[in-house]
Protein backbone atom coordinates (compact mmCIF):
# COMPACT_ATOMS: atom_id res chain seq x y z
CA UNK A 1 0.00 0.00 0.00
CA UNK A 2 2.94 2.35 0.57
CA UNK A 3 3.64 4.47 -2.40
CA UNK A 4 6.80 6.46 -2.98
CA UNK A 5 6.70 9.64 -5.00
CA UNK A 6 9.48 11.98 -5.97
CA UNK A 7 9.73 15.03 -3.76
CA UNK A 8 9.78 18.45 -5.47
CA UNK A 9 13.16 20.11 -6.14
CA UNK A 10 15.02 20.76 -2.93
CA UNK A 11 16.62 23.91 -1.72
CA UNK A 12 19.94 23.52 0.08
CA UNK A 13 18.24 24.18 3.40
CA UNK A 14 15.53 21.65 2.70
CA UNK A 15 18.01 19.08 1.52
CA UNK A 16 20.02 19.48 4.71
CA UNK A 17 16.92 19.17 6.86
CA UNK A 18 15.86 16.02 5.07
CA UNK A 19 19.29 14.51 5.51
CA UNK A 20 19.30 15.28 9.19
CA UNK A 21 15.83 13.83 9.54
CA UNK A 22 16.88 10.54 7.99
CA UNK A 23 20.08 10.30 9.95
CA UNK A 24 22.15 10.39 6.81
CA UNK A 25 24.04 13.60 7.51
CA UNK A 26 26.33 12.05 10.09
CA UNK A 27 27.25 9.27 7.72
CA UNK A 28 27.98 11.23 4.57
CA UNK A 29 29.97 14.12 6.09
CA UNK A 30 31.70 16.10 3.36
CA UNK A 31 29.84 14.22 0.60
CA UNK A 32 26.61 15.86 1.73
CA UNK A 33 26.01 17.65 -1.57
CA UNK A 34 26.02 14.35 -3.43
CA UNK A 35 23.48 12.66 -1.19
CA UNK A 36 19.82 12.21 -2.12
CA UNK A 37 17.17 12.10 0.59
CA UNK A 38 14.63 9.32 0.61
CA UNK A 39 11.38 10.24 -1.08
CA UNK A 40 8.48 10.93 1.23
CA UNK A 41 6.15 8.05 1.92
CA UNK A 42 2.59 8.73 0.82
CA UNK A 43 -0.62 6.80 1.19
CA UNK A 44 -3.64 6.90 -1.10
CA UNK A 45 -7.03 8.11 0.08
CA UNK A 46 -9.02 5.03 -0.97
CA UNK A 47 -12.06 6.91 -2.25
CA UNK A 48 -10.09 8.94 -4.80
CA UNK A 49 -6.55 7.51 -4.84
CA UNK A 50 -5.19 11.00 -4.03
CA UNK A 51 -1.83 10.64 -2.26
CA UNK A 52 -1.09 12.11 1.17
CA UNK A 53 2.25 12.18 3.01
CA UNK A 54 2.05 9.73 5.90
CA UNK A 55 2.82 12.36 8.54
CA UNK A 56 0.67 15.45 9.04
CA UNK A 57 0.41 18.17 11.69
CA UNK A 58 -2.04 18.31 14.59
CA UNK A 59 -2.97 21.52 16.40
CA UNK A 60 -4.49 20.33 19.72
CA UNK A 61 -3.10 22.57 22.51
CA UNK A 62 0.05 23.54 20.60
CA UNK A 63 -1.59 26.11 18.29
CA UNK A 64 -4.04 27.47 20.88
CA UNK A 65 -2.00 30.58 21.68
CA UNK A 66 -4.69 33.27 21.57
CA UNK A 67 -3.68 36.61 20.11
CA UNK A 68 -0.06 36.38 21.23
CA UNK A 69 1.84 37.69 18.19
CA UNK A 70 5.14 36.08 19.19
CA UNK A 71 3.54 32.68 19.76
CA UNK A 72 1.58 32.91 16.49
CA UNK A 73 4.79 33.72 14.62
CA UNK A 74 6.38 30.68 16.26
CA UNK A 75 3.47 28.51 15.11
CA UNK A 76 3.84 29.91 11.58
CA UNK A 77 7.47 28.84 11.72
CA UNK A 78 6.37 25.33 12.73
CA UNK A 79 4.07 25.29 9.71
CA UNK A 80 6.84 26.57 7.42
CA UNK A 81 9.16 23.78 8.52
CA UNK A 82 6.34 21.26 8.18
CA UNK A 83 5.62 22.25 4.57
CA UNK A 84 9.29 22.53 3.68
CA UNK A 85 9.88 19.01 4.98
CA UNK A 86 7.14 17.74 2.67
CA UNK A 87 4.07 17.70 4.93
CA UNK A 88 0.56 18.51 3.67
CA UNK A 89 -2.27 17.62 6.05
CA UNK A 90 -3.01 20.00 8.94
CA UNK A 91 -5.83 19.07 11.31
CA UNK A 92 -7.78 21.29 13.69
CA UNK A 93 -11.19 21.74 15.32
CA UNK A 94 -13.42 24.53 16.60
CA UNK A 95 -12.94 22.87 19.98
CA UNK A 96 -9.26 23.80 19.99
CA UNK A 97 -9.63 27.43 21.10
CA UNK A 98 -7.69 29.78 18.84
CA UNK A 99 -5.91 27.01 16.91
CA UNK A 100 -7.88 27.58 13.71
CA UNK A 101 -7.12 31.30 13.74
CA UNK A 102 -3.45 30.50 14.36
CA UNK A 103 -3.42 28.19 11.34
CA UNK A 104 -5.08 30.93 9.27
CA UNK A 105 -2.41 33.37 10.40
CA UNK A 106 0.34 30.89 9.51
CA UNK A 107 -1.12 30.17 6.09
CA UNK A 108 -1.31 33.91 5.41
CA UNK A 109 2.30 34.42 6.50
CA UNK A 110 3.42 31.53 4.30
CA UNK A 111 1.57 32.79 1.26
CA UNK A 112 -1.10 30.07 1.31
CA UNK A 113 1.05 27.03 0.51
CA UNK A 114 -0.57 25.09 -2.35
CA UNK A 115 0.45 21.78 -0.75
CA UNK A 116 -2.01 22.30 2.12
CA UNK A 117 -4.56 19.60 2.78
CA UNK A 118 -6.98 21.25 5.22
CA UNK A 119 -8.70 18.97 7.70
CA UNK A 120 -11.11 20.44 10.21
CA UNK A 121 -14.11 19.31 12.22
CA UNK A 122 -17.64 20.24 13.11
CA UNK A 123 -18.30 20.14 16.84
CA UNK A 124 -21.56 21.63 18.00
CA UNK A 125 -24.94 20.63 19.27
CA UNK A 126 -27.69 21.26 18.30
CA UNK A 127 -26.56 20.35 14.81
CA UNK A 128 -28.51 23.24 13.30
CA UNK A 129 -25.52 25.37 14.28
CA UNK A 130 -23.20 23.19 12.21
CA UNK A 131 -23.20 25.13 8.92
CA UNK A 132 -22.57 28.42 10.73
CA UNK A 133 -19.73 26.89 12.72
CA UNK A 134 -18.15 25.46 9.57
CA UNK A 135 -18.30 28.87 7.92
CA UNK A 136 -16.64 30.52 10.93
CA UNK A 137 -13.93 27.85 10.82
CA UNK A 138 -13.40 28.35 7.09
CA UNK A 139 -12.98 32.10 7.59
CA UNK A 140 -10.49 31.52 10.40
CA UNK A 141 -8.43 29.24 8.18
CA UNK A 142 -9.01 31.68 5.32
CA UNK A 143 -9.36 28.90 2.76
CA UNK A 144 -11.93 28.75 -0.07
CA UNK A 145 -13.10 25.35 1.14
CA UNK A 146 -11.96 22.54 3.38
CA UNK A 147 -10.48 19.39 1.93
CA UNK A 148 -11.82 17.31 4.80
CA UNK A 149 -14.47 17.91 7.45
CA UNK A 150 -15.02 15.43 10.23
CA UNK A 151 -17.69 15.06 12.88
CA UNK A 152 -15.70 15.63 16.07
CA UNK A 153 -16.05 12.86 18.66
CA UNK A 154 -19.30 11.75 16.99
CA UNK A 155 -21.14 14.74 18.50
CA UNK A 156 -24.58 14.91 16.85
CA UNK A 157 -23.24 12.79 13.99
CA UNK A 158 -26.65 11.74 12.71
CA UNK A 159 -27.47 15.35 11.95
CA UNK A 160 -24.01 16.57 10.90
CA UNK A 161 -23.18 13.82 8.41
CA UNK A 162 -26.04 14.65 5.99
CA UNK A 163 -24.85 18.28 6.02
CA UNK A 164 -21.29 17.22 5.21
CA UNK A 165 -22.37 14.80 2.48
CA UNK A 166 -24.51 17.57 0.94
CA UNK A 167 -21.52 19.94 1.02
CA UNK A 168 -19.40 17.29 -0.68
CA UNK A 169 -22.06 16.70 -3.35
CA UNK A 170 -22.22 20.41 -4.11
CA UNK A 171 -18.43 20.76 -4.35
CA UNK A 172 -17.99 22.78 -1.13
CA UNK A 173 -16.01 19.95 0.44
CA UNK A 174 -13.85 17.12 -0.86
CA UNK A 175 -13.94 14.49 1.88
CA UNK A 176 -16.13 13.53 4.86
CA UNK A 177 -15.04 11.80 8.04
CA UNK A 178 -15.67 11.10 11.71
CA UNK A 179 -13.33 11.20 14.70
CA UNK A 180 -12.90 9.79 18.13
CA UNK A 181 -9.97 9.79 20.53
CA UNK A 182 -8.50 7.78 23.36
CA UNK A 183 -10.62 4.74 22.57
CA UNK A 184 -14.01 6.32 23.20
CA UNK A 185 -17.21 5.00 21.60
CA UNK A 186 -15.49 2.49 19.34
CA UNK A 187 -18.67 0.39 19.09
CA UNK A 188 -20.69 3.35 17.79
CA UNK A 189 -17.73 4.32 15.63
CA UNK A 190 -17.68 0.90 13.97
CA UNK A 191 -21.42 1.01 13.39
CA UNK A 192 -21.13 4.35 11.61
CA UNK A 193 -18.22 3.05 9.54
CA UNK A 194 -20.36 0.11 8.43
CA UNK A 195 -23.34 2.22 7.41
CA UNK A 196 -21.99 5.55 6.13
CA UNK A 197 -19.97 6.23 2.96
CA UNK A 198 -17.09 7.92 4.79
CA UNK A 199 -13.83 8.93 3.16
CA UNK A 200 -11.87 9.26 6.41
CA UNK A 201 -11.93 8.09 10.00
CA UNK A 202 -9.71 9.46 12.77
CA UNK A 203 -8.78 7.48 15.89
CA UNK A 204 -6.07 7.32 18.55
CA UNK A 205 -3.33 4.78 17.97
CA UNK A 206 0.22 4.50 19.22
CA UNK A 207 2.72 1.96 20.45
CA UNK A 208 0.89 1.60 23.78
CA UNK A 209 -2.72 2.34 22.79
CA UNK A 210 -3.43 -0.30 20.16
CA UNK A 211 -7.14 -0.94 20.64
CA UNK A 212 -7.84 0.30 17.10
CA UNK A 213 -5.77 -2.57 15.68
CA UNK A 214 -8.43 -5.10 16.60
CA UNK A 215 -11.43 -3.80 14.67
CA UNK A 216 -11.27 -0.17 13.53
CA UNK A 217 -8.17 -0.41 11.35
CA UNK A 218 -9.16 -3.68 9.62
CA UNK A 219 -12.67 -2.31 9.08
CA UNK A 220 -11.25 0.84 7.50
CA UNK A 221 -9.29 -1.31 5.07
CA UNK A 222 -12.33 -3.41 4.33
CA UNK A 223 -14.55 -0.37 3.77
CA UNK A 224 -11.95 1.61 1.82
CA UNK A 225 -11.56 4.49 4.29
CA UNK A 226 -8.48 6.59 4.93
CA UNK A 227 -7.30 6.63 8.55
CA UNK A 228 -5.86 9.61 10.43
CA UNK A 229 -4.12 8.80 13.69
CA UNK A 230 -4.33 11.25 16.60
CA UNK A 231 -2.49 11.16 19.96
CA UNK A 232 0.58 9.47 18.41
CA UNK A 233 2.62 10.53 21.44
CA UNK A 234 -0.19 10.46 24.05
CA UNK A 235 0.00 14.26 24.17
CA UNK A 236 3.73 14.09 24.80
CA UNK A 237 3.53 11.61 27.66
CA UNK A 238 5.00 8.83 25.53
CA UNK A 239 7.99 10.97 24.61
CA UNK A 240 8.47 11.86 28.28
CA UNK A 241 8.35 8.15 29.12
CA UNK A 242 11.00 7.05 26.64
CA UNK A 243 13.18 10.14 26.39
CA UNK A 244 15.46 9.28 29.30
CA UNK A 245 16.31 5.94 27.71
CA UNK A 246 18.75 5.56 24.81
CA UNK A 247 17.32 5.03 21.35
CA UNK A 248 17.69 1.32 20.52
CA UNK A 249 20.54 0.61 18.13
CA UNK A 250 18.20 -1.09 15.66
CA UNK A 251 16.32 2.21 15.19
CA UNK A 252 19.14 3.18 12.86
CA UNK A 253 18.21 0.31 10.55
CA UNK A 254 15.07 2.22 9.57
CA UNK A 255 16.73 5.65 9.56
CA UNK A 256 15.37 6.91 12.89
CA UNK A 257 17.38 9.57 14.68
CA UNK A 258 14.92 10.12 17.54
CA UNK A 259 12.30 8.40 19.63
CA UNK A 260 9.65 10.58 17.99
CA UNK A 261 10.55 9.21 14.57
CA UNK A 262 10.60 5.64 15.85
CA UNK A 263 7.18 6.02 17.47
CA UNK A 264 5.77 7.61 14.32
CA UNK A 265 7.24 4.94 12.06
CA UNK A 266 5.55 2.32 14.24
CA UNK A 267 2.20 3.99 13.49
CA UNK A 268 2.56 4.64 9.78
CA UNK A 269 3.95 1.15 9.20
CA UNK A 270 0.46 -0.20 9.84
CA UNK A 271 -1.00 -0.80 6.39
CA UNK A 272 -4.37 0.73 7.27
CA UNK A 273 -2.90 4.04 8.42
CA UNK A 274 -2.98 6.96 6.01
CA UNK A 275 -1.54 9.76 8.10
CA UNK A 276 -0.40 10.35 11.69
CA UNK A 277 -0.84 13.89 13.02
CA UNK A 278 1.66 14.73 15.79
CA UNK A 279 1.38 18.24 17.24
CA UNK A 280 4.37 20.32 18.22
CA UNK A 281 5.42 23.84 19.16
CA UNK A 282 8.93 23.27 17.86
CA UNK A 283 9.91 23.99 14.26
CA UNK A 284 12.80 21.47 14.31
CA UNK A 285 10.44 18.84 15.73
CA UNK A 286 7.93 19.52 12.94
CA UNK A 287 10.68 18.83 10.43
CA UNK A 288 11.86 15.78 12.35
CA UNK A 289 8.31 14.38 12.54
CA UNK A 290 7.83 14.60 8.79
CA UNK A 291 11.21 12.93 8.47
CA UNK A 292 9.58 9.79 9.90
CA UNK A 293 7.77 9.51 6.57
CA UNK A 294 11.06 8.90 4.79
CA UNK A 295 13.19 5.81 4.59
CA UNK A 296 12.32 2.24 5.48
CA UNK A 297 9.48 1.36 7.82
CA UNK A 298 9.63 -1.29 10.55
CA UNK A 299 8.40 -4.76 9.66
CA UNK A 300 6.06 -6.77 11.85
CA UNK A 301 8.86 -8.22 13.96
CA UNK A 302 10.46 -4.84 14.58
CA UNK A 303 7.10 -3.31 15.49
CA UNK A 304 6.56 -6.06 18.04
CA UNK A 305 10.05 -5.49 19.36
CA UNK A 306 9.25 -1.80 19.87
CA UNK A 307 6.01 -2.62 21.69
CA UNK A 308 7.86 -4.93 24.07
CA UNK A 309 10.57 -2.36 24.65
CA UNK A 310 8.29 0.60 25.35
CA UNK A 311 6.02 -1.45 27.60
CA UNK A 312 9.05 -2.22 29.76
CA UNK A 313 10.24 1.40 30.03
CA UNK B 1 -21.21 14.02 26.42
CA UNK B 2 -21.18 10.26 25.94
CA UNK B 3 -18.98 8.03 28.05
CA UNK B 4 -18.19 11.01 30.27
CA UNK B 5 -16.46 8.75 32.75
CA UNK B 6 -13.72 8.08 30.21
CA UNK B 7 -12.70 11.75 30.24
CA UNK B 8 -9.91 12.91 32.52
CA UNK B 9 -9.34 16.49 33.70
CA UNK B 10 -6.51 16.69 31.16
CA UNK B 11 -9.05 15.99 28.39
CA UNK B 12 -10.43 19.48 29.01
CA UNK B 13 -7.10 21.28 29.03
CA UNK B 14 -7.02 23.16 25.74
CA UNK B 15 -3.77 25.07 26.18
CA UNK B 16 -0.27 24.72 27.55
CA UNK B 17 0.91 26.15 30.87
CA UNK B 18 3.22 28.40 28.88
CA UNK B 19 0.29 29.89 26.95
CA UNK B 20 -1.81 30.23 30.12
CA UNK B 21 0.77 32.22 32.06
CA UNK B 22 1.88 34.17 29.00
CA UNK B 23 -1.71 35.43 28.85
CA UNK B 24 -1.17 37.16 32.23
CA UNK B 25 2.08 38.64 30.95
CA UNK B 26 0.38 40.21 27.93
CA UNK B 27 -2.64 41.27 30.00
CA UNK B 28 -0.46 42.97 32.63
CA UNK B 29 1.47 44.82 29.94
CA UNK B 30 -1.70 45.99 28.21
CA UNK B 31 -3.47 47.36 31.29
CA UNK B 32 -0.47 48.90 33.06
CA UNK B 33 -0.60 51.02 35.29
CA UNK B 34 -4.12 50.05 36.38
CA UNK B 35 -2.58 47.40 38.63
CA UNK B 36 -1.63 50.23 41.01
CA UNK B 37 -5.27 51.25 41.35
CA UNK B 38 -6.25 47.61 41.84
CA UNK B 39 -3.73 47.23 44.66
CA UNK B 40 -5.01 50.43 46.29
CA UNK B 41 -8.52 48.98 46.14
CA UNK B 42 -7.25 45.87 47.87
CA UNK B 43 -5.53 47.90 50.58
CA UNK B 44 -8.68 49.99 51.02
CA UNK B 45 -10.70 46.83 51.62
CA UNK B 46 -8.20 45.62 54.23
CA UNK B 47 -8.37 48.98 56.01
CA UNK B 48 -12.17 49.10 55.87
CA UNK B 49 -12.42 45.64 57.42
CA UNK B 50 -10.93 47.14 60.58
CA UNK B 51 -13.15 50.22 60.70
CA UNK B 52 -16.69 49.49 61.85
CA UNK B 53 -19.48 51.62 60.48
CA UNK B 54 -22.78 51.43 58.63
CA UNK B 55 -21.17 52.23 55.29
CA UNK B 56 -18.34 49.74 55.74
CA UNK B 57 -20.08 46.67 54.31
CA UNK B 58 -21.57 48.58 51.42
CA UNK B 59 -18.25 50.17 50.44
CA UNK B 60 -16.37 46.88 50.57
CA UNK B 61 -19.13 45.18 48.58
CA UNK B 62 -18.97 47.92 45.94
CA UNK B 63 -15.18 47.57 45.63
CA UNK B 64 -15.48 43.79 45.36
CA UNK B 65 -18.27 44.04 42.78
CA UNK B 66 -16.11 46.37 40.68
CA UNK B 67 -13.23 43.89 40.93
CA UNK B 68 -15.35 40.92 39.85
CA UNK B 69 -16.89 42.86 36.99
CA UNK B 70 -13.48 44.00 35.76
CA UNK B 71 -12.02 40.49 35.92
CA UNK B 72 -15.11 39.11 34.13
CA UNK B 73 -14.78 41.54 31.26
CA UNK B 74 -11.10 42.42 30.97
CA UNK B 75 -9.58 39.04 31.69
CA UNK B 76 -12.06 36.18 31.37
CA UNK B 77 -14.15 37.40 28.44
CA UNK B 78 -11.67 39.56 26.55
CA UNK B 79 -8.54 37.44 26.97
CA UNK B 80 -8.94 34.02 28.58
CA UNK B 81 -11.81 33.16 26.23
CA UNK B 82 -9.35 33.37 23.33
CA UNK B 83 -7.76 30.11 24.48
CA UNK B 84 -10.60 28.55 26.47
CA UNK B 85 -14.17 28.58 25.16
CA UNK B 86 -15.41 27.76 28.68
CA UNK B 87 -14.12 31.17 29.85
CA UNK B 88 -17.22 32.81 28.39
CA UNK B 89 -19.26 30.91 30.97
CA UNK B 90 -16.74 31.77 33.68
CA UNK B 91 -17.10 35.44 32.74
CA UNK B 92 -20.89 35.16 33.08
CA UNK B 93 -20.47 33.57 36.52
CA UNK B 94 -18.12 36.37 37.61
CA UNK B 95 -20.58 38.99 36.33
CA UNK B 96 -23.35 37.24 38.29
CA UNK B 97 -21.22 37.36 41.44
CA UNK B 98 -20.68 41.08 40.85
CA UNK B 99 -24.43 41.52 40.55
CA UNK B 100 -24.99 39.56 43.76
CA UNK B 101 -22.42 41.71 45.54
CA UNK B 102 -24.27 44.83 44.40
CA UNK B 103 -27.72 43.53 45.34
CA UNK B 104 -26.84 41.72 48.56
CA UNK B 105 -23.73 43.59 49.63
CA UNK B 106 -24.40 47.17 48.56
CA UNK B 107 -28.20 46.99 48.64
CA UNK B 108 -28.84 44.80 51.66
CA UNK B 109 -25.52 45.46 53.38
CA UNK B 110 -23.03 42.93 54.68
CA UNK B 111 -22.51 42.85 58.44
CA UNK B 112 -19.23 41.94 60.06
CA UNK B 113 -19.79 39.89 63.18
CA UNK B 114 -17.41 36.90 63.26
CA UNK B 115 -18.59 34.52 65.98
CA UNK B 116 -15.11 33.40 67.00
CA UNK B 117 -11.66 34.91 67.10
CA UNK B 118 -10.14 32.17 64.93
CA UNK B 119 -12.75 32.76 62.25
CA UNK B 120 -11.95 36.48 62.33
CA UNK B 121 -8.27 35.72 61.99
CA UNK B 122 -8.94 33.32 59.12
CA UNK B 123 -10.96 35.95 57.24
CA UNK B 124 -8.46 38.75 57.77
CA UNK B 125 -5.65 36.36 56.96
CA UNK B 126 -7.20 35.24 53.67
CA UNK B 127 -7.96 38.80 52.56
CA UNK B 128 -4.46 39.99 53.46
CA UNK B 129 -2.92 36.99 51.75
CA UNK B 130 -4.88 37.70 48.54
CA UNK B 131 -3.79 41.33 48.38
CA UNK B 132 -0.22 41.18 49.68
CA UNK B 133 1.14 37.64 49.36
CA UNK B 134 -0.69 35.73 46.64
CA UNK B 135 0.84 37.84 43.83
CA UNK B 136 4.25 36.64 45.05
CA UNK B 137 3.42 32.95 44.72
CA UNK B 138 3.99 32.82 40.96
CA UNK B 139 7.49 34.33 41.08
CA UNK B 140 8.32 32.16 44.12
CA UNK B 141 7.56 28.98 42.17
CA UNK B 142 9.56 30.13 39.17
CA UNK B 143 7.20 32.15 37.01
CA UNK B 144 8.13 35.56 35.67
CA UNK B 145 7.31 38.77 37.57
CA UNK B 146 5.64 39.99 34.41
CA UNK B 147 3.09 37.18 34.83
CA UNK B 148 2.15 38.24 38.34
CA UNK B 149 -1.52 37.76 39.33
CA UNK B 150 -2.89 40.74 41.30
CA UNK B 151 -6.04 41.26 43.34
CA UNK B 152 -8.84 42.90 41.29
CA UNK B 153 -6.89 42.17 38.08
CA UNK B 154 -6.58 38.37 37.99
CA UNK B 155 -9.32 35.95 39.09
CA UNK B 156 -7.51 33.87 41.73
CA UNK B 157 -6.50 36.61 44.19
CA UNK B 158 -9.80 38.38 43.58
CA UNK B 159 -11.65 35.22 44.57
CA UNK B 160 -9.46 34.55 47.63
CA UNK B 161 -9.81 38.16 48.79
CA UNK B 162 -13.58 37.94 48.44
CA UNK B 163 -13.66 34.66 50.34
CA UNK B 164 -11.72 36.31 53.16
CA UNK B 165 -14.29 39.10 53.36
CA UNK B 166 -17.17 36.62 53.29
CA UNK B 167 -15.65 34.57 56.12
CA UNK B 168 -15.88 37.70 58.26
CA UNK B 169 -19.43 38.50 57.21
CA UNK B 170 -22.51 37.29 59.03
CA UNK B 171 -26.11 36.99 57.94
CA UNK B 172 -27.80 35.05 55.14
CA UNK B 173 -26.46 37.11 52.21
CA UNK B 174 -23.00 35.63 52.60
CA UNK B 175 -24.30 32.11 51.90
CA UNK B 176 -25.56 33.26 48.53
CA UNK B 177 -22.25 34.94 47.77
CA UNK B 178 -20.07 31.91 48.57
CA UNK B 179 -20.90 29.29 45.89
CA UNK B 180 -19.36 31.03 42.84
CA UNK B 181 -16.00 31.83 44.52
CA UNK B 182 -15.78 28.30 45.93
CA UNK B 183 -16.59 26.76 42.55
CA UNK B 184 -13.92 28.93 40.95
CA UNK B 185 -11.39 27.62 43.48
CA UNK B 186 -12.13 24.11 42.24
CA UNK B 187 -11.97 25.12 38.56
CA UNK B 188 -8.73 27.03 39.02
CA UNK B 189 -7.20 24.26 41.12
CA UNK B 190 -8.10 21.62 38.51
CA UNK B 191 -6.64 23.77 35.73
CA UNK B 192 -3.40 24.31 37.64
CA UNK B 193 -3.25 20.62 38.53
CA UNK B 194 -3.51 19.37 34.94
CA UNK B 195 -0.93 22.00 33.95
CA UNK B 196 1.27 20.52 36.71
CA UNK B 197 1.70 23.95 38.30
CA UNK B 198 3.49 23.65 41.65
CA UNK B 199 0.91 25.91 43.34
CA UNK B 200 -2.09 23.86 42.19
CA UNK B 201 -3.24 23.14 45.75
CA UNK B 202 -3.53 26.81 46.70
CA UNK B 203 -7.06 27.59 45.50
CA UNK B 204 -8.65 24.32 46.73
CA UNK B 205 -6.93 24.91 50.09
CA UNK B 206 -8.45 28.39 50.28
CA UNK B 207 -11.89 26.93 49.53
CA UNK B 208 -11.39 24.25 52.17
CA UNK B 209 -10.46 26.88 54.77
CA UNK B 210 -13.57 28.89 53.96
CA UNK B 211 -15.80 25.82 54.21
CA UNK B 212 -14.27 24.92 57.58
CA UNK B 213 -14.69 28.52 58.77
CA UNK B 214 -18.28 28.54 57.50
CA UNK B 215 -19.02 25.34 59.40
CA UNK B 216 -17.34 26.76 62.48
CA UNK B 217 -19.38 29.92 62.15
CA UNK B 218 -22.65 28.00 62.04
CA UNK B 219 -21.71 25.84 65.03
CA UNK B 220 -20.52 28.84 67.06
CA UNK B 221 -23.81 30.65 66.55
CA UNK B 222 -25.96 27.60 67.26
CA UNK B 223 -24.29 26.55 70.50
CA UNK B 224 -24.93 29.63 72.71
CA UNK B 225 -28.41 30.06 71.32
CA UNK B 226 -29.34 26.51 72.29
CA UNK B 227 -27.96 27.14 75.77
CA UNK B 228 -30.28 30.08 76.22
CA UNK B 229 -33.50 29.00 74.58
CA UNK B 230 -33.09 25.50 73.20
CA UNK B 231 -33.42 26.62 69.58
CA UNK B 232 -30.70 27.79 67.21
CA UNK B 233 -30.50 31.46 66.42
CA UNK B 234 -30.91 32.69 62.85
CA UNK B 235 -29.13 35.65 61.40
Amino acid sequence: MDEIIKAPPLSRRRLLGALIATGAAAAVGPRISAAQPDAIITRPIPSTDEKLPAVGLGSWITFNVGYDDAARASCAEVMRNFFEAGGRLIDSSPMYGSSQATIGYGLYKLGKPPALFSADKVWTSPASRGPAQIEVSRKQWNVPRFDLLQVHNLLAWKEHLPTLFAMKASGQLRYVGITTSEGRRHRDFEQIMRTQPLDFVQVSYNVLDREAEARILPLAQERGMAVIINRPFRQGALIDRVARHPLPSWAGEIGCVSWAQLLLKFIIAHPAVTCAIPATTSAPHARENVGAARGPLPDKAMRQRLVSLVEQL
Amino acid sequence: MSEWWTYRPSSFLLFSARTYYRLFELYNAEIWPWQVLALLMGVAILVLLRKPGAWQGRTISALLAASWLWVAWAYLYSRYASINWMATYFAAAFALEALLLIVLGVGHGLVWRPPAAWISRAGIGLATFAVALQPLIGPLVGRSWSQVEIFAVAPDPTVVGTLGVLVLASGWPKWLLLPIPILWCLVSGATAWVMQSPDAALMPAAAALVIVAGGGSVLSRMAPARDASGTPALD
